[in-house]
């Protein structure tokens, strides 16, 4: 019983930064109809400019935190402008491919910036674990946690309440109605790219220093993201929150019960079986985007 | 410039190896020749039915692993102490095992995921190729994981009155992937110009209204699916027996993605595109090797990719025939009039 709650604690607490991956992923599908693969690359780069500010600057942990998220949007939005926008309108295999392109370009990229050797990024919390009772739980593990939490609840904040968030909304379910209604569509576009960017950026950022950072991390990471988004229905962010939390605990009870080398299995088990059971994801009568 | 007729190409294919003697050369065609296997059996499903594999690399890899175990031969631990022991077998039985098991995960693949389309479609088969591979690094009674199929042997014939023929050198293996090519090539000529490959081509263009006039979409996907599987097989088993070291970095992501290229690069839905496309890339990394680390290579690639999508987006074999055409139009006195009539 211990074990198994010390498993559900670890699970809910990866996935909280997987929900973080999953939702940027989820309402760049929904809003723009692109499969973005290079979501992977955001969540390394994101993971790669806190180790470069804190390792290489000398820079304190948490501005490292800020730039990191504020920079992936930047580099999200550059990517919509140059490659993205120019292809509106072409077939999602089209853009599919750029992205495949843009993917690779990136990857190696880091690999030739920062070598393939995997780095650890200091941070500043006390090694000893936080015990309650029978579990225990790293105080930089419930930093993560906490940070994803409120990330995820300004998302939500930001789609449901401010005129942004509206527009964005109106664009996932009827782009040309919205535009008659004066959302300017190339600003959406490239504003939820950003903001998925970040998401992942930030996911990076978070889990960069839980484990190391190397840069191929971000090829599980996006292909989860695929499999959380799937899970929630594409373009719902209740359903990617619920199925990034959701894919934390199977992992976590999947190594723990059934064989650690398969932990990074469950994903794409989840992903076959939703689709063969359930094609619109788990949650897919919520409504979508928001 | 008159274009050469097929079997001139095939008599100047088949007479390389005599003129060229340089043994790297013709391992880089060799490898060439794999690919341009692989990338024709995509395509069957990228271009003609315009379903985007991105698993391909699990049927290629099932394909070599298969190969190399029914030659190598294996034993597994089962429940209660029985030990199940497969003796080696001949190289051309596992070959064809190996086409045979991957043709079989093709039509179980193509059952379970045409069910989506789209995105999803692309998830299913990515998420396939993930679960391959991680089945290969940790079922180590069975594929030895990370440590390797090792000392797999090469190919043999057995040929009246030549006796055992085993493909050590370069030379036999060279004509053995190009006999592969050809068939592979001959096969999905055949398939595409029957009734079956106008479905394909239906599905591609408009399911629904293909539907509607009685094609049976998901027999035929499913139809070009196991295809498709079984000759990635046969390529992954080329390979196993070639290079004689298999191990679960076979079923890498890259390797689909390099495939992918291929085929956009050369021209999706035409015959002769993932064949053009296998020589530009499978000859490119030797020349840039030269002047590039493998890192700027493979940026490279990824900016080849984006380009050809923005400024050739039929590939190259489509954009060839067009300018040919225009070309030839402009030449003739009747020009685009008789274009027209």
């Amino acid at each position: 019983m211990d074990q198994f709650l010390q498993h559900l604690l670890n699970g809910v607490i990866l996935g909280g930064s997987y929900a973080l991956l999953g939702i940027g992923l989820t309402l760049i599908f929904g809003i723009m109809y692109v499969v973005n693969f290079t979501h992977g690359e955001l969540y390394s780069f994101g993971a790669y400019m806190v180790f470069g500010v804190v390792a290489a600057l000398h820079g304190n942990f948490f501005v490292a935190l800020f730039l990191a998220v504020a920079l992936g949007a930047v580099l999200g939005a550059g990517i919509e402008r140059s490659l993205l926008r120019p292809l509106r309108g072409t077939s999602i295999d089209t853009t599919m491919l750029v992205m495949i392109g843009a993917w690779i370009a990136m990857q190696n990229a880091e690999q030739l910036l920062w070598t393939g050797v995997a780095k650890a990024i200091r941070h500043p919390f006390p090694e000893a674990p936080l015990v309650i009772g029978p579990v225990s739980v790293s105080w930089i593990r419930i930093f993560v946690f906490a940070a994803a939490i409120l990330l995820i609840a300004a998302s939500h904040l930001l789609i449901r309440r401010t005129r942004l968030g509206t527009a964005m909304r109106a664009t996932f379910q009827d782009r040309e109605t919205a535009a008659l209604m004066g959302v300017n569509i190339d600003a959406i576009h490239t504003v939820t790219f950003a903001f998925g960017s970040g998401l992942a950026a930030a996911a990076g950022a978070l889990l960069g220093p839980v484990f190391v950072v190397f840069p191929t991390m971000g090829d599980l990471a996006a292909l989860k993201a695929f499999a959380i988004v799937i899970l929630g229905g594409m373009g719902n962010f209740l359903g990617a929150t619920l199925g990034g939390l959701i894919l934390g605990v199977v992992e976590e009870m999947g190594a723990g019960y059934i064989s650690s080398g398969y932990r990074d299995a469950m994903g794409f088990l989840i992903i076959i079986v939703v689709l063969l059971f359930r094609p619109t994801g788990l949650f897919a009568r919520a409504e979508r985007v928001g | 410039m008159r274009r050469w007729p097929a079997w001139a190409w095939v008599a100047f294919l088949a007479s390389i190896p005599l003129w060229v003697r340089n043994q790297y050369y013709l391992h880089v065609l060799i490898n060439t020749g794999i690919f341009a296997v692989a990338a024709m059996s995509l395509n069957l499903l990228l271009g003609y039915t315009g379903q985007l594999s991105l698993g391909h690399v699990a049927f290629f890899g099932i394909g070599a692993y298969t190969s190399a175990l029914v030659s190598l031969g294996f034993d597994l631990q089962l429940a209660a102490g029985y030990t199940f022991v497969f003796e080696p077998r001949p190289v051309w039985l596992g070959f064809l095992a190996g086409v045979a098991v991957a043709g079989l995960f093709g039509w179980l693949i193509g059952k379970l995921s045409f069910r989506v389309r789209g995105a999803y479609f692309v998830i299913v088969t990515v998420s396939f190729a993930e679960v391959v591979k991680l089945v290969a690094l940790n079922w180590v009674d069975l594929t030895e994981g990370p440590m390797a199929l090792n000392n797999i042997p090469p190919v043999t014939l057995s040929l009246p009155g030549l006796g055992e023929l085993t493909f050590w050198k370069k030379e036999p293996n060279y004509y053995l992937v190009l006999a592969v090519c050809l068939l592979s090539y001959a096969v999905i000529r055949r398939l595409v110009q029957s009734r079956a490959g106008r479905a394909f081509i239906a599905l591609r263009e408009n399911e629904a209204l293909a539907e509607s006039v009685g094609v049976d979409v998901t027999r035929f996907l499913v139809l070009a699916a196991v295809i498709s599987a079984a000759i990635a097989g046969a390529a992954g088993g080329l390979y196993a027996h070639y290079i004689k070291i298999v191990d679960p970095d076979i079923f890498l992501f890259i390797y689909t993605v390099v495939m992918v290229i291929m085929v956009v690069t050369g021209g999706k839905g035409t015959l002769l595109g993932p064949v053009v496309g296998a020589v530009i890339f499978g000859i490119l990394p030797e020349i840039l090797r030269e002047v590039a680390r493998p890192e700027v290579q493979w940026i490279i690639y990824g900016f080849i990719m984006i380009l050809i999508v923005f400024f050739l987006p039929e590939g190259i074999v489509p954009a060839a025939a067009s300018w040919r055409k225009a070309r030839a139009a402009s030449a003739s006195p009747l020009g685009a009039a008789g274009e027209r009539a």
